[in-house]
């Protein structure tokens, strides 16, 4: 019991920091990139306006599919590796 | 063959999809229609979720509201596409595994109280009854614009539809018939964006159109438009905004009140494994992807085809702005689109200055030394998506497709947003706290009648439009956000906070939040009774109402936490619930309890 207790709590913080990963990258690109560090990347020009414009329009949403693929493979991945998957 | 009867065909073909699916998808029990029995495929799960998500608000109106608002409106595309990234990892792989139905079935368990069972059924309610409002009057506008039927009539063949599929299938029949409507929106929408680009700019993919060089110009497309914009006196298209306090808060509480909806979550409850919840919101986000990333080329391109149709000097290679600007078009020589939506009512054309031309322009600009006497085309912004086909040239069956599309997105959120008012009525109010005894065959009754019930109040509303009805962002974002969200992810990620917390915190982040939007919007929306004029300068630090949910939702946090922290720790029996629920393993028992 008590091996299956640190067992599944190294599970939950391995997610938790997968989690933390993959909330950085998410507001890194749309507070970050496409409002508050747009100014910073106004001299990157993109199709007729700036980077920070792309990311506000497209490149967050783009980032966005991708974080929740890579979330979802690595948990896949980890409930195999602690054996808590269904 | 006659427009009307294109359109009559597409709508009516459609229709006989969403019957037969009906007839195919009845339930048989009450996980057939709380959940859809839970074996529905991640894929097909995420593509009725894009259905069940992207409202007639997101097909009409989106485009609208990006051609107007330029790179500020893009909060509206972070916001409601970045919340599946939160919902993904946050909360739905946990709620699945709980196992249950709904939304206020977890909250009351997990917090072991009633009371919040019940805070969060009344939370539940306002907000997806506010926002299926907006469906029920957005079907009667399609209807009536393209089937020549009055608004009222409208509505109610779209409550005769959704009854029959919701009622008989509940959201196994509604799953079904979302894939279905998800196919017809999506293709109505893209069809005529890709034309409109490759007219614009060679390109037929329009997220790429948008960032290349436009045609007629040799010009980049946003640098034109900017070009073509700044000279009629409105902000720059892609300019920056100065509050970005105000633009960070609003795009957080559009994402928190999109984890936070009922009608989305609860879709994550109909796939068979936690993992399949995961990866079903990446689907989600992958069709639903498909229409935003359109919607700004759409918003765009739309927006500078209307104001290089009405000042042609403008479409070309300009070398002085101030000259190109002279000669807008005469109305008699308008195009036939212009004339067939100003039949609608939403173009209108006054005649300030008796020129015989169009002025369009930005009021706040000063222009009277050319001799204009005010804007003199008022273009509603709803009509940009709607009208797309007919400003492209398109042929007649595209136009009935868009029909199709606008009712399937506005049919197919109204299906959603009806499961979870009913399914909150009759299992969480009914089962759970007024009769626990009812029979498997009482509660599937009660869920009906519930369905019906939910479908009456809806057309009723949706035929006497309340006041609040016009703010789905304030009140169902606000209190999704605010209320909901919060206390699902503390119940989640902390074993420490107690049903006093929980309720406390629910409470405190509804109510700060509600009095934050009615100081600035009048007392339940009521004219009048606003105690500050909304406008920025009266603003809190700048925040706008719209954008309070995301301070509510940090109040909720902080006063659950301070709360429960002085109160007694949860029960073991709960301690160990919310154990399991962070595991995946069992899933399959959970279900079926």
């Amino acid at each position: 019991m008590a091996e299956d207790t640190s067992n599944a709590d190294a599970y939950w913080k391995a997610n938790k920091r997968l989690i933390g990963g993959c909330l950085a990258v998410w507001a890194l690109v749309s507070y970050g990139f496409a409002i508050l560090l747009r100014p910073l990347l106004a001299g990157i020009p993109v199709g007729g306006t700036d980077l920070g414009f792309w990311f506000a329009q497209q490149g967050s949403i783009l980032t966005f599919i991708c974080i929740i693929f890579f979330y979802a493979w690595k948990m896949n991945r980890l409930d195999k590796k602690f054996g808590l998957g269904e | 063959m006659s427009q009307f009867a294109i359109n009559l065909l597409f709508v009516g073909a459609s229709f006989a999809v969403y019957i037969g699916i009906a007839i195919w998808a009845r339930a048989g029990s009450t996980k057939d229609f709380y959940v859809a029995g839970g074996g529905v495929h991640p894929i097909t799960n995420g593509m009725a979720t894009a259905a069940d998500w992207m409202s007639a608000a997101s097909f009409i109106s989106m485009a609208g509201l990006l051609a107007s608002g330029g790179y500020a409106n893009s909060t509206f595309l972070m916001g409601w596409t970045g919340g599946y990234v939160i919902l993904a990892m946050l909360l739905a792989p946990y709620l699945r595994k709980f196992g249950k139905f709904t939304v206020p079935d977890f909250i009351g368990d997990r917090f072991y109280s009633n009371t919040a069972r019940l805070v969060a059924v009344i939370c539940l309610v306002v907000a997806s009854v506010t926002y299926v409002i907006g469906q029920m009057t957005g079907a009667g506008v399609a209807f009536s614009r393209f089937l020549e039927v009055s608004n009222t009539w409208g509505i109610w063949i779209a409550a005769f539809i959704v009854f029959l599929y919701a009622v008989f299938g509940g959201m196994k029949g509604i799953t079904y018939t979302q894939v279905a409507q998800y196919v017809v929106l999506i293709i109505a929408y893209t069809i005529p964006a890709v034309f409109i680009a490759l007219e614009l700019t060679g390109n037929p993919i329009p997220m790429f159109g948008m960032f290349s060089t436009h045609t007629e110009s040799g010009v980049p497309l946003l640098t034109k438009l900017d070009e073509v914009v700044n000279a009629l006196g409105f902000r720059d298209y892609t300019a920056d905004v100065d509050n970005k306090l105000n633009m960070v808060l609003f795009t957080m509480s559009l994402m928190v009140g999109t984890a936070g909806l009922p009608h989305v979550i609860i879709r994550f409850f109909t796939v068979p494994k936690v993992a399949d919840a995961r990866w079903s919101a990446g689907w989600a986000l992958v069709f639903i992807a498909l229409l935003y990333l359109t919607a700004p080329a759409v918003g765009s391109m739309a927006r500078l085809n209307l104001l290089t149709t009405v000042y042609p000097d403008m479409a070309g290679q300009v070398e002085n702005y101030d000259e190109a600007i002279d000669n807008p078009i005469l109305y008699e020589e308008r195009p036939d689109w212009m004339r067939t939506w100003e039949e609608t009512g939403l173009i209108t054309y006054t005649d300030k200055n008796n020129d015989d031309r169009i002025q369009l322009y930005n009021e706040a600009a000063d222009f009277s030394e050319r001799g204009w006497e005010g804007s003199e085309l008022d273009v509603n912004n709803d009509i940009l998506v709607l009208a797309n086909p007919e400003i492209a040239n398109l042929p007649g069956w595209v136009i009935g497709l868009i029909a199709a599309g606008g009712i399937a997105a506005a049919l197919s959120t109204a299906a959603g947003l009806l499961l979870a008012i009913s399914s909150a009525i009759s299992h969480d109010l009914i089962k759970t706290m007024i009769n626990p005894k009812i029979s498997e065959k009482g509660e599937m009754l009660a869920a009906r009648i519930s369905m019906g019930g939910a479908i009456l109040l809806a057309t009723y509303l949706g035929l006497n439009p309340p006041g609040f009805a016009a703010q789905t962002v304030a009140l169902a974002f606000g209190i999704a956000g605010a209320s909901l969200f919060p206390v699902l992810m503390m119940g989640i990620f902390s074993k420490r906070v107690n049903s006093k917390g929980a309720v406390a915190g629910m409470l405190s982040g509804l109510l700060a939040t509600l009095l934050y939007i009615f100081t600035y919007l009048g007392w339940f929306f009521v004219p009048g009774t606003e105690m500050l004029a909304n406008t920025q300068e009266n603003w809190i630090l700048g925040i706008s109402p719209l954008s309070f949910g995301a301070v509510g939702a940090m109040i909720n946090f902080a006063v659950a936490f301070a709360v429960s922290s002085v109160t007694e720790e949860p029960p073991q029996e709960i301690q160990d619930l919310v154990e399991s629920v962070r595991y995946p393993k069992g899933a399959g028992i959970a279900l079926d309890h």
